[in-house]
This record gives structure tokens, sequence and C-alpha cells, in this order.
């Protein structure tokens, strides 16, 4: 479970938002361009520090201001693929896919065992030698996502992970996604601002605007129009 | 009734042709005649013999190793430096970036007179180095010192605004992946940006290679100790003429090399998600 209290001063306008996503669960995190989504994914990461707050997640305390804890981003086991999928543009792809195992000192035959798997996942196989920078927006995410699940984290965040894909491939990548948090019962959030993203895969959305947490509730009962969200 | 003619008068234009050729003739003259007046000097027959000369070739391999020496250096040293310098904010952080820069405008020969007035055997920190036995002015590592503050600018410059460019998704998706700072560093960052950094290490050894002006107040001109090429092109105005002209030839046969070189590296952008 990832329960976090976030507070933080941004430019305009104070952050603050408390999120709780149960294991196996996917939140969507819906809001204007600057309402602060990826901003709390950051955070979560530790790529930004809050100024107050707590992170726990799986009963392991990431961040707590009070206790003066905050554990470097490396060591939080959260696949967190970026709002610009940043694929390592001079590695193949079966060593981006590899990168976050290697990182992480796995023996080297596993490595090349999970990598063909996943890559096998997303459909990436064929490209596994090819230079990642000479490839679309689509394949990028896609080895993105690939290398974010191959780590198997504790934690998996999305940040518009749908844009650059096709109508077909948005498909496959969120059946994907969905069987990869329901086998490995591991929290999700995914930012996005498409509602049928928010229908189509999360089981509960929460609106942010002005670093506020506003709507929340199931994707089903979701407003039609960014009027009906409070 | 006739619409008026937007096409512009003939005339004009064949004058405006030969304007613009006669200006870029003029320039690309200007630069090119007195290279190639060097090799109207000498023949390839003298060039070669000369090339034996137990002068040029102390001057080529003191040149060349004190070069790569100093490279070496400004790479090892100026590369964290860089990173370190453009990643992070501290105090004086402005002065910092104007004295990387100010050996650029610096007159060489006044670095190299800095270089004394500091180093030099009564110093301001050469008198107390003397006490223990070490010299530096006068001596090889004076030339690798002259050569380092002069040319380092040119790499640390380079590296710096690489790493300034460098989009930072990279290393943030590196980080949440589990890779430690120097993974990072060394698989994302230096891939990332070696075209532009060894462009600017080819500029260095090239600025490296070319001094004299410090050289020559800090190192003096010592036949196989200080005596670089640049050096004994000076010497030979007053002795040797045709070996001054062997190594001028050498010097722009080397610089031609570097240029295309840098053209090469250049091409090689900085990386962006």
């Amino acid at each position: 479970m990832l329960e976090a209290t976030l507070n933080k001063q941004l430019r305009d306008f104070p952050l603050d938002a408390k999120i709780l996503v149960h294991p196996g669960e996917i939140l969507a995190l819906m809001g204007e361009n600057g309402a602060g989504k990826s901003t709390i994914l950051n955070m979560l990461s530790g790529l930004l520090a809050p100024d107050h707050g707590r992170v726990r997640l799986r009963d392991r305390e990431l961040f707590n201001s009070a206790a003066g804890i905050s554990l470097p981003v490396e060591t939080r086991n959260i696949g967190y693929v970026l709002q610009r999928s940043a694929v390592f543009p001079h590695l193949s792809v079966s060593e981006n896919v590899a990168y976050g195992m290697k990182a992480r000192h796995w023996e080297k035959h596993r490595i090349a065992e999970e990598a063909a798997r996943w890559m096998d996942r997303l459909d990436i196989r064929t490209l596994a030698t090819v230079k990642a920078g000479n490839l679309s927006g689509g394949q990028k995410q896609r080895i993105a996502l690939a290398r974010a699940l191959a780590t198997r984290p504790d934690l998996l965040m999305l940040d518009e992970p749908f844009t650059a894909l096709d109508v077909e491939s948005t498909a496959a990548g969120k059946d994907l996604i969905r069987s990869f948090i329901t086998e490995k019962k591991i929290p999700c959030i995914i930012v996005t601002h498409r509602r049928s993203d928010c229908r189509q895969i999360a089981d509960r959305v929460c609106s942010i605007r002005r670093g506020s947490i506003g709507w929340n509730g199931k994707p089903d009962d979701l407003p039609e129009t960014s009027k009906g969200i409070p | 009734m006739n619409r008026p003619s937007f096409r512009p008068d003939p005339g004009r234009r064949t004058l405006a042709t030969i304007g613009a050729a006669v200006l870029v003739a003029s320039v690309t003259l200007y630069l090119a005649l007195p290279i190639v007046a060097l090799f109207f000097r000498t023949t390839p027959d003298l060039f070669l013999s000369s090339l034996m000369d137990a002068e040029v070739k102390s001057a080529l391999f003191l040149s060349l190793s004190t070069s790569l020496i100093s490279l070496a250096i400004v790479i090892l040293v100026g590369t964290p430096f860089a990173y370190v310098h453009s990643r992070t904010t501290y105090p004086g952080k402005i002065v910092v970036d104007t004295l990387i820069d100010l050996p650029l405008v610096l007159p060489p020969a006044v670095a190299g007179f800095a270089l004394l007035v500091l180093y030099g055997r009564v110093g301001l920190l050469g008198r107390y180095l003397n006490l223990f036995g070490i010299t530096l002015a006068f001596t090889t590592i004076a030339v690798i010192m002259a050569q380092i503050f002069v040319a380092s600018p040119f790499y640390l410059r380079q590296a710096k605004s690489l790493f300034e460019q460098l989009d930072p998704a990279y290393e943030q998706t590196a980080r949440t992946l589990g890779a430690s700072p120097f993974r990072i560093f060394a698989t994302i960052t230096i891939p990332l940006t070696a075209g532009g950094l060894l462009s600017g290490a080819v500029m260095t050894f090239g600025r490296a290679l070319g001094e004299f002006g410090a050289t020559i107040m800090f190192a003096g001109n010592l036949p196989g100790v200080t005596q670089t090429m640049p050096l004994a092109v000076y010497g030979a105005m007053q002795g040797n003429f045709t070996i001054g002209i062997t190594i001028s030839i050498l010097l722009v046969i080397i610089s031609f090399a570097i240029m295309i070189a840098v053209r090469f590296f250049a091409k090689t952008g900085v990386g962006h998600a």
C-alpha cells in the first residue's frame, strides 16, 4: 500500500495532497497543466523533496520530514515512466530494458532472461539490437514501460503514458499494465489528461486543482466535462 | 495593360554576384595566402630531411608529450569539475564562471608572467616550494602548467555547456531505475555528451600545442626542456630558417587535422528526451 501526505510551496500555490493507493489498485490523477500532478509523482519518487510530509510504501518509510527520513531515489524501488519517456538513445532497446536490472546488480543470465521476457510482452523483441534513439515515440514509450516493469517495482508511476501511442498500442498497453498490477499486487498511479484512459484503466480517479485534490471517486462517476469537477 | 515586374534587374543581379564573389575571395585569400606561402618556401625533399633534424624531433616530441599530458589533466580534473559546477549553485559561482573564461581574453604573456609571479623561484608560492627543493619555473612542468592555464577554458566551457543542455529526464530516469550517481555519470551523462566533449578536448589539445606567450614567459625557451614547436619556430627566426618552415608546416597540418576532427565530433548533439 502507498500512503503519502505531501506538502510543498510551489511558485503560485501550495501543494497539499493526501494519496492512498491499495495494492493492485490503479489511481488516475487528472488535472490541468501545472496543477501539480507531475510534482506529486516527483515527490513520491524522491526526485523532488516535499517541504513536509510522509511517504510510506509497503510498510517502508521512504520519507518522513518529522523523523528526518528521506531515502535516496535509487533505493525507493519505484518504477517511474516520466512524461518524456527518456529512453537512453545511445543504448540498444535490450540495453535500455536491462538498464535497471544491471544497476541493481542482478545476475547476468537472469537479466538476459527478464529483458527478453519483457521485450516479448511489449512486442519490441524484434528491435532488441536497434539503438533506441532511432525509434518512434510509441516504440520509445513501450521501451520505457518495459524498462520500468522489468525492475519489479513496489509502485508503478506513469506520467501521460499513452500520449504517443496509437489506439491499438494504447489498448495493449492498458491491458499489460492492468495484468501486471493485478499479478504483482502493487499500487499504480497514472497521470493522464484523457477521460477515456481513466474509464478504461483506473480503479479510482482524483482530480488535482492548484495543488489540492478535488474530486475523488470511481471512474464511472467521472463527470462528462471539467465543469462537473469541483 | 502590362503588370509591373518584380524580377530584379539582371544588371543589378550580376553586380551583386560579382560583389559577393570578390568578398568571399578576399577573405579566403587573406586567410589562405600566408599558409600557402609556407609551402612555397620549401621542397618535399628539404621538408622530409629537416624532419630528421634533432631540434625538430625534440620540439615535436616535447610539444606532443606536454600537450597530451595537459589534455589528460584537463579532462580528468575538468570533466567532474564542469559537471559539479553545472549541477550546483553556490555563492560566488559567477566569479568562478568568469575565471574559467578569463584566460581566453587574457594576453598569454600576462598569463605566463602571472604564473611566474606566483610559482617563480622568488614568487608568492614558489619561494616556499623552493624550500622543499621544488622548482617549477623554466622546467617542462612549467610548460604543462602554462598550457593548462591557457587551453583549459576550451574544454571547461564546452563541458559545462553540454552538461547544462543535457535533458535532466535521462539522469532522473536512471536514478529511478536504481543507478548510483557514478553509474549514471559513466553510462548516461558521458556517452550522451561524448561528441561535444571530444570536440572540446581536440580544441584544447590544439590550443596547448600552439601555446607560445605564457610558455616563453614562465618556462623559457630551453631546447629539449621547454622548447616546444612554436618556441622552436621563434628560435629559428634568428637561426635556421628551414627548420622554422618545417615546424610551421607541421603545425599547419596538425591544425587542419584538429579542425576536421572538431567538425566531425561537433555533429554529435546533446541528448534530448
